[in-house]
C-alpha cells in the first residue's frame, strides 16, 4: 500500500480548499472575477471527469463530448425562454435527453473502433451544432441570453455564492461516484475492454453492453455540467457544441492525466488558468517581434494556444500520466 | 457419438482461394485430451478461432454438449463452459496478475452491472483467483503487473485466465510456444493434472508433449483431416509420416 499522505493527495486537498475559499475571498475583496472564473473551472472539470470515464478508463476516445454541454445548456435555455423556470423540470429533462443522445451515439459508434469511433462521435455532435444554429427562435448562431437561473424553491441559485458551492459539491460527488464506479465490477469490465477487448469476449463478457452503459453515464454527467454552465454564464449558443470545445475537453483530460479519476480536475484548472495567463505573456513577446522584424503580430495573444500546443506535446511525450502522474511520481522531502 | 462434449460436423472455411478448413468432422468425448497436429499453415488456429467464436465458418456445424453453437458469439460460448488460451499471449497487460484471473472469475459470476462495491476486495472473486494462481505456481506473483512477467510466466497466466472460470472444455492453442525445456516440462505436468478434470483440445508443435499427453490425435494438412486415432496408430500411419513428418524432416534438413 502506498502512503495516503503523498504529494498528490496534499495538492488535491490544497486545491479543493482553495476552491472552497474563493467565495470568501470574493466577499472580502469585492472582486467577483475569481469566483466567476473558478465556477467555470469547476463546471468544466466535471465535464472532463466524465470524458475521462469513457476515454481514460474505457479507451473510448469521444471527439464529440461537447454535445452534452450543449444539450444540458439548451434544455435550460429553451425551457427558461418558454416560461418553464423550474429546475425540477429543467434538470431531469436535460439529464434524460443527454442519456438518450449518448445511447443513440454509443449504439452506433461502439460498433466501430479507432478513427471511425472518433469520427462518428464528432459527426453526431456536428449535427447538433448545426441544429442549434438553425434554431432562430432561440437565437440561432447568436445564441440566447437566459434571464433567470433555474428555480428550486427554497434554494436560491440566483445567489452567486450558493450556486458556486452547489457546483463544487456536485463536482466532488461526481469525482467520488466515478471513483467508486471505476473500481467496481462494472469499472473493471470497462478497463478490461480498454486493455484487451478480444480477451474480454473470450472470457465471457459481452463488452458492448458495458461500454454502452458507460458511455451513457458519461453523457449524463456531462449533461449536468452543461446545465450548470448555462446557469453560470446565463447564456447559450451553438459554440457550446463546437468541435473545438470537444477538443478542449480532450486536452484538459490528457493534460491532467487519464490514469486517475481526479486527473481531469487538475487538467481543467491548468487549461483554464493557462487561457488567462498565456495571452498577457505573449503580448510583450509579440511587441519585441514587431520591433525586430516590422511584421505586425499584435493579434498573437488571441492565439494563446501557440504556447499550449508545445506544452501539450511535452506532456504527451514525456509525462503520459499528465499532471496527476507527475505529482504521483514525486517523493516527499 | 451423441454423447461427445464437442462435435464438429463438416466445418469449412476458406480465405479467398485458400481452404483453411475443409469439411472437418470430429468428435471429442467428455474427459478426453485430444491433440490436433499438423504442419504450419494446416489451419489449426483457424479451427480454434471457429470453435471459440471469433471466426464464422462458411458451412458446417459445431455442437457443444449437443447444443448448436455455430452462430453464438465468443462470450456466449465462454458462458456455456468453453474456454480458450491464445497462441500469442493475450492478457490485460496493465492489470496485476491477480486482477487478470479475478476478471475471468467475475465473467462467470453473474452480470457485472455492479457499480459501487470495490471489486478488488470481493472474496468471492479473489479467493478462486488465488487458488488458480497457486495451482500454476504464480501465487507469489499475484500483485505484479502483467507487463513485468517473464515469457514463461505469461504462458502460465494465459492458462490460468482460461482455467479460472472452471470451463468444461479447454481449447489450448500452443501453450508451449516459445518457452524453454524446463518450463515446457512443468506445463506438461500441469496439463497431465488437468487431464482428468476437464476435456481438452490441444494444438501443439511439441511432438514429445503431444504424444505423452494425448488420448487421441488428429492430423490436419491443408485444412483436411488425414488421420485420427490413438498416438500409437498415428505414429504408425503412412500418410502422416509422409505429409507431416516428411515436412519436419525437410524443415530440419
Amino acid at each position: 500500500m502506498t502512503s495516503r499522505l503523498n504529494i498528490r493527495n496534499c495538492v488535491i486537498v490544497v486545491l479543493l480548499l482553495a476552491l472552497a475559499l474563493v467565495p470568501v475571498y470574493a466577499a472580502l475583496s469585492g472582486n467577483t472575477f475569481p469566483m466567476s472564473f473558478s465556477a467555470g473551472v469547476i463546471i468544466q472539470a466535471m465535464a472532463a471527469v466524465s470524458l475521462n470515464l469513457i476515454m481514460g478508463f474505457g479507451g473510448m476516445v469521444s471527439f464529440g463530448h461537447a454535445a452534452y454541454l450543449g444539450i444540458g445548456g439548451y434544455v435550460v435555455g429553451i425551457l427558461a425562454k418558454e416560461g418553464v423556470g423550474s429546475g425540477l423540470v429543467q434538470w431531469p429533462l436535460a439529464l434524460v435527453l443527454s442519456g438518450l443522445f449518448a445511447l443513440s451515439v454509443g449504439a452506433l459508434s461502439l460498433r466501430t473502433r479507432g478513427i471511425y469511433f472518433i469520427m462518428i462521435t464528432l459527426a453526431f455532435t456536428q449535427m447538433l451544432y448545426y441544429v442549434a444554429n438553425a434554431l432562430d427562435r432561440y437565437g440561432g448562431d447568436d445564441g440566447l441570453t437566459i434571464q433567470r437561473r433555474s428555480e428550486f424553491g427554497l434554494v436560491d441559485l440566483s445567489s452567486r455564492t450558493i450556486f458556486y458551492y452547489l457546483c463544487l459539491a456536485l463536482l466532488l460527488v461526481t469525482v467520488y461516484v466515478v471513483w467508486r464506479l471505476v473500481n467496481s465490477r462494472f469499472g473493471l469490465v470497462i478497463q478490461g475492454a480498454r486493455s484487451n477487448d478480444r480477451r474480454m469476449n473470450a472470457i465471457g463478457f459481452p463488452t458492448f453492453h458495458y461500454k454502452l452503459v458507460c458511455f451513457v453515464i458519461a453523457g449524463v454527467i456531462c449533461g449536468l455540467s452543461g446545465v450548470l454552465l448555462a446557469n453560470h454564464t446565463s447564456f447559450i449558443s451553438p459554440a457550446l457544441m463546437h468541435w473545438t470545445r470537444s477538443g478542449d475537453l480532450i486536452v484538459m483530460t490528457v493534460l491532467g492525466g487519464m490514469g486517475s479519476v481526479f486527473g481531469p480536475v487538475f487538467g481543467a484548472v491548468a487549461f483554464l488558468m493557462l487561457e488567462q495567463i498565456l495571452p498577457p505573456l505573449i503580448r510583450p513577446m509579440a511587441s519585441l517581434f514587431t520591433i525586430a522584424t516590422g511584421i505586425d503580430v499584435s493579434r498573437a495573444p488571441e492565439y494563446w494556444q501557440i504556447l499550449l500546443g508545445p506544452l501539450f506535446l511535452l506532456v504527451v511525450l514525456f509525462a503520459r500520466g499528465g499532471i496527476d502522474g507527475v505529482l504521483a511520481g514525486m517523493r516527499r522531502g | 457419438m451423441a454423447d461427445a462434449l464437442l462435435r464438429i460436423e463438416a466445418l469449412s472455411k476458406r480465405f479467398g482461394g485458400v481452404v483453411a478448413s475443409d469439411e472437418i468432422t470430429l468428435a471429442v468425448p467428455k474427459g478426453e485430451l485430444h491433440a490436433i497436429i499438423g504442419p504450419n499453415g494446416a489451419g489449426k488456429t483457424t479451427l480454434i478461432g471457429q470453435l471459440a467464436g471469433e471466426l464464422r465458418p462458411d458451412s458446417g456445424h459445431i455442437y457443444f454438449a449437443n447444443l448448436d453453437i455455430t452462430a453464438l458469439p465468443a462470450w456466449r460460448r465462454s458462458q456455456l463452459g468453453l474456454a480458450r488460451s491464445f497462441q500469442i499471449t493475450s492478457l490485460f497487460q496493465d492489470f496485476s496478475v491477480a486482477d487478470n484471473v479475478a476478471l475471468a472469475v467475475q465473467a462467470h459470476a453473474g452480470h457485472s452491472f455492479h457499480f459501487w462495491r470495490d471489486a478488488r476486495s470481493e472474496p468471492s472473486l479473489r479467493d478462486p483467483a488465488r487458488a488458480v494462481l497457486a495451482r500454476l505456481s504464480l501465487a507469489d506473483r499475484a500483485d505484479v503487473l502483467v507487463s513485468r512477467l517473464s515469457h514463461g510466466e505469461h504462458r502460465q497466466l494465459e492458462l490460468a485466465v482460461a482455467l479460472a472460470p472452471r470451463p468444461r472444455l479447454l481449447l489450448l492453442d500452443e501453450p508451449m510456444a516459445g518457452i524453454g525445456p524446463e518450463e515446457s516440462a512443468r506445463m506438461v505436468e500441469t496439463l497431465r493434472e488437468l487431464k482428468g478434470e476437464l476435456t481438452i483440445l490441444l494444438i501443439e508443435h511439441d511432438m514429445e508433449a503431444v504424444f505423452a499427453l494425448a488420448d487421441r490425435i488428429t492430423v490436419l494438412v491443408y485444412g483436411r483431416i488425414i488421420a485420427s486415432g490413438t498416438p500409437a496408430a498415428i505414429r504408425a500411419d503412412e500418410k502422416v509420416r509422409e505429409a507431416y513428418l516428411g515436412e519436419q524432416e525437410r524443415q530440419h534438413g
